[in-house]
């Protein structure tokens, strides 16, 4: 069921496009209507979703996506059950599905588990921010086992030396932060800035997709020429969070996801 | 005195930052580089004679060093047993132990061209030391703090603005230490570049366990050697409280090879048993949290429970990787002691000795209730007195009014 995630970004390359990588908070606002946004945004032709596995204490998240995590923790989210969520509509999907979450409740599950679960649910890869590839060895062999992309992250501030590290850790696809900052920050594209993605594109074998604080089809625009694919999250989970009811929500979100996925041209 | 040697930096933690399976960096990437320029700017630091000369310098003419070590004896006939022997942090310059550590923060943060200071803090005492030695350094100085905290600690509140700190109220969570440290860590993964957090507590990513354990490690050298020169001996025993455990680490570190029994206090809260409690090493798991594998409260999802304790200082739900490891190893005992039990030791050392102790000290003076009839008279107990009691005269007296 799990798709290859560098035929994806493969695949929109080909179309002469940037990968569409829209997230979703799993649980918020409930379960179901969850599962309508994964579909609408599949509808719309992501090449990847990602689906947030939330966590109490999430260091690097903004307000934004900590509400959203929070919420769906009161209403009762936990791992088991947006996987659970995730595997009942997996099969209906095209794009590639990505999880992202923290190392906390992957432990507390046990990473053999957690990454069986997943890539029995049609999970192809996993984000995890808070575990660097140093102390990622018995998740690596994990995802290994059940053939689960580990996902790494990069920054701006992060040295040559430890990229070639993180990239040969990696698999699927390489996260680029786009700033120092949380999800949902402010983001200014300024050249310097661009330039430097840019060049990490360069030296990666893998494909990199850009994240933190898309928020505009401008900003998406502006990264389509130098990077593989472009993560939002933060703005669109804030159109679930403004809706009057689950419908507005899927129809808020799923306007904004057209716009930057329409500004990914190339 | 050749065996003090046991109180430099040790074995552990190994060059990743690893106490056993605990320590460690589980930050996001942004912080990896900051990361490994603390670590280095650290390990010149110590090959540099004129810093430890500056630090040392420091805590004796502005922090008002080497505390005293005061024989309580009131006390130790009340409670039968072993003589008492308080290690006096409460009477350093800011009124608790944290000002060894923000010291020696404070001058790594210059030496590595910060401008930019941020720290967390439960009960304020981290705080107000943080934002003393920041006004001491001209460094601009931000103060992340729960508003629960805010609430019952106004006093620290008021000293931190006036020592030119800002104070940002953090109302996330429990409103209190767990979350004014997630804050802080946001914080400093968007200003990583021009800012030095400075951690309050023995937990974090490597090398901040070290870090502060090092710069506290002088409580348990100077008792040491104290005791050495007044008795001529070694204590039998060695007590202080635990909430993240920085008072403890620093004073167990350097007797960690002399054979004296250990002895970590957890807050019990309302009890064990009523599920609101700080007690991480006694009733929680291993687990991650603010960047580093340790013993944390957590439900069975691995999502992070709120602590509770009476003691702001107390009251957060993970304990230091290196008590992990300790407590694994079972070189340090860990007990629990309720607020009920503490406002009465603190009201206790009030009277007896006329020393008014912080509610976090008042845990480990509660548990000698149990522990001192357990020694000879003429054995030692060592006990930290980590803070002084004036912020928390008004939250006492409102829950002895309640319990008339």
């Amino acid at each position: 069921m799990s798709k290859d995630l560098r035929e994806q970004f493969a695949n929109a390359a080909e179309a002469g496009r940037a990968a569409f990588v829209p997230y979703v908070t799993g649980g918020f606002p409930d379960h179901a209507t969850c599962q309508e946004l994964v579909l609408a945004l599949d509808g719309l032709g992501s090449e990847v979703i990602e689906v947030g596995i939330p966590f109490s204490d999430p260091l690097a998240d903004g307000p934004i996506i900590q509400a959203s995590s929070h919420q769906a923790l009161m209403a009762g989210a936990t791992p088991a059950n947006v996987l659970d969520s995730v595997a009942s509509i997996a099969g209906k999907v095209q794009a590639a599905l990505v999880v992202m979450t923290y190392i906390n409740p992957v432990l507390a599950m046990g990473c053999q588990e957690f990454a069986r679960r997943a890539a029995d649910a049609g999970v192809s890869g996993v984000i995890i921010p808070d575990i660097p590839p140093e102390e990622a060895g018995e998740w690596l062999a994990a995802c290994d086992q059940h053939g689960l992309a580990p996902v790494f992250m990069a920054a701006p501030g992060t040295p040559p030396e430890r990229l070639q590290r993180i990239m040969q850790a990696g698999k699927g696809f390489l996260y680029y932060v786009s700033m120092d900052g949380v999800t949902g920050s402010d983001l200014e594209l300024g050249r310097e800035r661009l330039a430097a993605m840019q060049k990490v594109r360069a030296a990666s074998s893998l494909p990199v997709a850009v994240g933190f604080g898309v928020a505009t089809p401008a900003q998406a625009a502006a990264l389509a020429p130098v990077a593989d694919g472009v993560v939002v999250g933060s703005a669109l989970v804030r159109r679930v969070q403004e809706a009057d009811g689950p419908a507005e929500a899927v129809r808020s979100m799923s306007e904004l996801a057209g716009q930057l996925r329409g500004a990914l041209k190339r | 005195m050749s065996s003090s040697q046991a109180s430099s930096p040790g074995p552990l933690p190994d060059a990743k930052g690893h106490f056993g399976p605990y320590g460690g960096r589980f930050v996001p990437e942004n912080l990896m580089p900051a990361l490994e320029e603390l670590a280095a700017a650290y390990a010149t630091a110590l090959e540099d004679p004129s810093f430890s000369a500056e630090l040392a310098g420091l805590l004796e003419h502005y922090a008002g060093r080497p505390t005293p070590l005061y024989e309580a004896a009131n006390l130790s006939r009340a409670l039968g047993g072993g003589r008492i022997f308080l290690k006096r942090e409460d009477l350093t310059h800011t009124g608790a132990h944290k000002i060894n550590n923000a010291l020696g923060q404070v001058l790594l943060a210059r030496r590595m061209g910060k401008k930019r200071i941020i720290a967390e803090t439960g009960a304020g005492q981290h705080g107000v030391a943080t934002a003393t030695t920041a006004a001491l350094m001209g460094l601009e100085c931000l103060v992340y703090m729960g508003t629960l905290d805010m609430e019952r600690q106004a006093l620290n509140v008021t000293r931190m603005e006036m020592l030119g700190a800002k104070v940002e109220p953090v109302t996330s969570g429990s409103c209190s230490l767990k979350d004014a440290t997630t804050q802080a860590i946001r914080d400093w993964v968007s200003n990583v570049r021009d800012t030095h957090y400075i951690i309050g507590s023995v937990v974090g990513p490597h090398p901040y366990p070290r870090l502060v354990r090092d710069f506290q490690a002088v409580i348990g050298r100077e008792a040491r050697a104290q005791l050495l020169e007044r008795e001529g001996r070694l204590p039998n025993a060695a007590v202080a409280c635990v909430g993240a455990g920085s008072n403890a680490i620093g004073l167990f570190h350097p007797l960690l090879d002399d054979p004296v029994d250990l002895i970590g206090v957890e807050a019990a809260g309302y009890g064990l048993d009523s599920g609101e409690h700080s007690a991480s090493l006694t009733a929680g798991k291993p687990g991650v949290l603010h960047g580093a594998a340790l013993y944390l409260l957590q439900d069975p999802h691995g999502q992070i429970i709120e602590a509770y304790s009476m003691a702001a200082g107390l009251d957060y739900p993970g304990v230091g990787p290196e008590h992990s490891h300790l407590k694994d190893i079972e070189r340090v005992t860990y007990a629990t002691v309720d607020d009920k039990a503490a406002v009465r030791a603190f009201m206790d050392l009030t009277r007896l000795e006329g020393i008014i102790p912080a509610l976090e000290s008042a845990h480990a003076l509660a548990h000698l209730k149990e522990l001192a009839p357990q020694y000879g008279k003429d054995d030692i107990i060592l006990v930290c007195l980590s803070g002084r009691g004036d912020k928390d005269v008004s939250q006492v007296t409102a829950y002895l009014e309640k319990q008339k």
